[in-house]
């Protein structure tokens, strides 16, 4: 109780448990989580997400590619965590797992998450000594996350 | 540890080395990393350093003590003449020659004398220009392969390399003689260059010519290995050019030699330096002032042949704007890096200062987007301008340097600021339409009139009940009045005729509407999220000049005086624009206590033409004020259908107001105050006379009497509302259409406030989520 209450009581700041970048062809280019909880319960979350991802990003049939929207919004709802969507229009997906207990999160937070990681990915594009498909080893990109994800305590 | 016996000149010789490693100035511990470099120095394989640092106890301690690091000296002495390494040697050797070690980096600050001069090296070197400031002692031949292949690419940095190279002598060979002369401390020049921030050739000569055999000069690792590696790298750069293979063994010399640890400035780039770089960068890209492509820059760096994860650090350190291509500061700041990188030095995490592109154009007034502060220093890359100083460079001499970058800047700054445009340009959508803009509810002019003060009053209040008032009251202080105002006004529609309905409270001046709407409309373009921006604050009176009220009007005798008939032609100001206030038909609205904003209210809704004629009404709220208690139930009528007009119009309800407060001023109005009644609708003639008023403009009179009853209260006050129902026709045309564009403008601004409205509420949904979330644990 105390701890949740000095979680609640801290600056509600926007902490995700687990970010993930996937490719094209939904094969991970980064994914870091925090440590505190096994990281492979978030990859599979990922994986699994990666379902309705596709399921949303296919469901806009007569919409062309453009007029669909790159913030895809909560996939799925789990008891423990939820799991966010975004697409670019390259078909690059991010994927951000957040912690259910925080509840203020807002939408437009999320989307100012999606908004950063995106110029960073687009940053690490840019540079030419990356190769698209390579894991994403850029450590601006990395700084980038690991001042999204929850501080492990 | 075995007792340690040092000769005299060991021992001054061990001490030299060990202040020289001592980084942290502690007097005790030699940092690891410099000793480490130091020892690798002795061209001693990584096993026996190693051995070595086992040896003396480093290793256990996790620090090189100055006993520890004198053993390991010695323990070096031993290896480099080919003794087993045995604690026992230690002392049982005697004459042991010192250690020698081969450095490559110059350590500014420490003068080391110990200093091997390698005299035959040295004449061989001192005529070379590049030379990799490694100089191996013991390996003469290696050395003089260096040489090699720098002599043949005596490139362009002549003068930075030498200077690594012959510490003793050579002082004067010159080009790179002002470099040398510093490294070499033997030389006896010592001539610190600022611009070799740290290369400094230790004398070490100068210490103990003579015990050593003097094969080399050892120059403790210097911060800015980078000038030795650099000028490594210019030979191996040339290389790159030419022969790799001579670059490879340049470049194993040098890595052999220098790893530098601590940096005082490593970072700084030399004017030879730089103007390698800018020459490579020239065979890349004949403009200066032009970009290198990502790709043409990966092949060039993929040529140092450093790890694709290292480059591709390096690039994201140097491509200050990230736009995928490399102007003249980034690629000297990534060559700069690359050479560092191959001499062992760290890529640091962030972009060092002092190659930090200079961000800042002065003559791009687009801005930095980037951290502006850290121009970058290596910004004079043309001009030789010596940067001994390892300070900020005066941005002024780099400033026509600066053009070549202008491009990149301004380019990059288009590029930050493309949103910074596109917000402005949001700001100017609204005001964009002349017409609209025109109608924008004229800001009220605070001519501090008690009457004005108490419509302002009887409209805050009014929206206060109108609205929920807790979106309201998150919003920011001013914007409490707006929004009051607006929320009586949203009651039918929204907030566009919050600000102007305050607005033309407010104002006693009989603005043309135009002007109000200008106002409300550039509050309402400016800031479209936020309600605040919506109603223009209606305290700070507008003094409009075009305004023909003058707001010496006492709005008392306005608003009290203002007889039925009468009064018609003072609330034409009203229609016009500003949203119908809550007439006091609407008092019996079920605000009751605010049976201003009541009639305000409801009358917000339908802009009909034909309740132009309770313009007037809504857009006094004293006039309102002084129905509720006089006529309730008539002006609410007619206030009501004035009201829904000016709804429609926001402003020019404001302006109906204010038109009508001040009927006397209306004499100097203009004819857009008239316009503003007009536009409400023929029916209002009333008010349109009033709008008119100080006109030509005096709609009929015999219009809705009763309108002029309400407006009438209003204008009561205003004496001198001239009936001229003469020009009627062609003012009450002119005036519709003043207020069908009037209309159009509210009806965006409306549009607009309630979207700001939504965003409110919705924060204001989350805020009080939060509230309870934190309520449980308030008490804890």
């Amino acid at each position: 109780m105390i701890g949740l209450m000095s979680r609640d009581l801290r600056v509600r700041v926007i902490m995700a448990v687990c970010i993930a970048v996937i490719a094209k062809e939904n094969y991970p280019l980064y994914i870091r989580s925090v440590p505190t909880q096994g990281e492979l319960k978030f990859h599979y979350t990922v994986h699994t997400s990666l379902d309705v991802v596709e399921e949303k990003i296919s469901g806009v049939g007569k919409a062309l590619a453009d007029q669909r929207e790159l913030y895809l919004g909560l996939l799925y709802p789990t008891e423990d965590y939820k799991v966010y969507g975004y697409v670019t229009n390259s078909k690059v997906k991010f994927v951000i797992v957040v912690d259910s207990s925080n509840t203020s999160l807002r939408d437009n937070e999320i989307r100012s998450m999606f908004r950063k990681l995106h110029n960073s990915f687009t940053d690490v594009m840019c540079n030419p000594f990356y190769n698209p498909g390579d894991q994403i080893q850029s450590k601006a990109f990395d700084s980038i996350v690991a001042a999204m994800m929850v501080q492990a305590c | 540890m075995e007792s340690l016996t040092l000769s005299d000149g060991e021992q001054k010789y061990y001490s030299e080395l060990f202040l020289s490693c001592d980084v942290d100035i502690a007097k005790k511990v030699a940092s690891n990393g410099k000793v480490l470099d130091l020892f690798r120095s002795a061209q001693l394989s990584a096993e026996v350093v190693h051995q070595i640092t086992e040896l003396c106890g480093a290793t256990r301690l996790g620090h090189f003590g100055r006993s520890q690091f004198y053993i390991a000296l010695k323990l070096i002495a031993l290896a480099q003449s080919g003794l087993p390494l045995r604690l026992e040697s230690l002392n049982s050797v005697r004459d042991l020659p010192l250690p020698r070690f081969v450095m490559g980096k110059n350590d500014q600050e420490s003068r080391h004398t110990v200093m091997y001069a390698d005299t035959e090296n040295l004449g061989s070197y001192s005529g070379v220009i590049p030379r990799p400031p490694a100089r191996v002692q013991g390996k003469k031949v290696s050395a003089h392969e260096m040489i090699q292949p720098c002599v043949p690419t005596v490139d362009p940095q002549p003068d930075t390399i030498s200077p690594v190279v012959s510490p003793h002598q050579s002082p004067p060979t010159s080009p790179h003689a002002w470099r040398k002369h510093k490294r070499q401390a033997s030389g006896g020049n010592v001539e610190r260059q600022a611009s070799v921030p740290g290369v400094v050739w230790p004398p070490f000569r100068e210490a103990q010519p003579a015990p050593v055999t003097g094969d080399g000069m050892w120059s403790a690792h210097s911060p800015p290995p980078v000038q030795e590696s650099w000028l490594r790298y210019c030979s191996g750069a040339s290389v790159y050019t030419s022969a790799v293979h001579s670059l490879t063994t340049v470049r194993t010399i040098n890595e052999n030699q220098r790893h530098g640890s601590g940096y005082d400035d490593p970072w700084k780039i030399t004017d030879e330096q730089r103007q390698y770089y800018i020459n490579q960068f020239k065979t890349i890209q004949a403009d200066l002032t032009g970009f290198i492509p990502g790709s043409a820059a990966k092949e060039f760096f993929t040529k140092s042949k450093l790890p694709i994860l290292e480059l591709s650090h390096i690039w994201e350190l140097s491509d200050f704007d990230k736009d995928g291509a490399l102007t003249l500061d980034e690629f000297c700041a990534a060559f700069h890096l690359v050479v560092a990188r191959k001499n062992g030095y760290d890529l640091p995490e962030k972009l060092p200062e002092s190659l930090m592109p200079k961000l800042i154009d002065l003559d791009d007034s687009a801005g930095v987007p980037e951290p502006a502060p850290e121009v970058g220093f290596s910004a004079s890359p043309v001009e030789d301008t010596p940067n001994k100083s390892p300070s900020l460079p005066s941005l002024n001499q780099n400033w026509p340097e600066l053009n070549q970058n202008n491009e990149q800047w301004e380019t990059f700054s288009e590029r930050s600021s493309s949103s910074q445009t596109l917000t402005q340009f949001d700001s100017n959508i609204a005001p964009a339409d002349p017409d609209t803009a025109i109608v924008h509810p004229v800001p009220i002019r605070m001519t501090p009139s008690k009457i004005h003060m108490q419509e302002m009053e009887l409209k805050r209040t009014g929206s206060d009940h109108t609205h929920p008032t807790s979106p309201l009251m998150v919003k920011p202080p001013e914007l409490p009045d707006e929004t009051k105002l607006a929320a009586t006004i949203k009651y039918p529609s929204a907030a566009v005729g919050d600000g102007y309905s305050s607005s033309d409270s407010f104002s006693s001046d009989q603005e043309p509407i135009s002007s109000g709407v200008n106002r409300q409309r550039s509050h309402s373009g400016a800031s479209p999220e936020g309600l605040k921006v919506v109603a223009p604050p209606p305290p700070p009176p507008r003094p409009n000049a075009s305004h023909s009220r003058s707001s010496s009007l006492d709005m008392n005798r306005t608003f009290v005086a203002v007889p039925a008939g009468s009064q018609q032609a003072g609330v034409v100001a009203f229609p016009p624009a500003v949203p119908p206030r809550p007439l006091p038909t609407q008092t019996s609205m079920p605000h009751g206590h605010r049976p201003v904003e009541g009639d305000v209210l409801p009358a917000h809704t339908s802009t009909s033409p034909q309740q132009i004629p309770e313009q007037p009404n809504f857009a006094d709220f004293s006039q309102f004020q002084a129905f509720a208690v006089d006529h309730p139930a008539d002006d609410g009528e007619k206030s009501d259908s004035g009201q829904a007009e000016r709804c429609a119009e926001g402003a020019e309800m404001m302006r109906t107001v204010k038109n009508e407060v001040q009927p006397e001023e209306r004499t100097a109005a203009t004819v857009n105050s008239a316009k503003v009644s007009t536009p409400l609708a023929p029916p209002p003639k009333p008010v349109r006379r009033r709008l008119k008023s100080e006109d030509e403009l005096r709609p009929d009179t015999e219009d809705p009497p009763q309108k002029s009853n309400v407006i009438a209260n209003v204008l009561a006050t205003q004496p001198s509302i001239p009936r001229s129902f003469g020009k009627d026709k062609k003012a009450i045309q002119a005036s519709i259409r003043r207020n069908k564009e009037t209309n159009t403008v509210l009806a965006r601004l409306n549009s607009e406030l309630q979207q700001q409205l939504k965003d409110l509420l919705e924060e204001r949904i989350s805020l009080e989520v939060q509230l309870e979330q934190l309520r449980p644990f308030s008490h804890l």
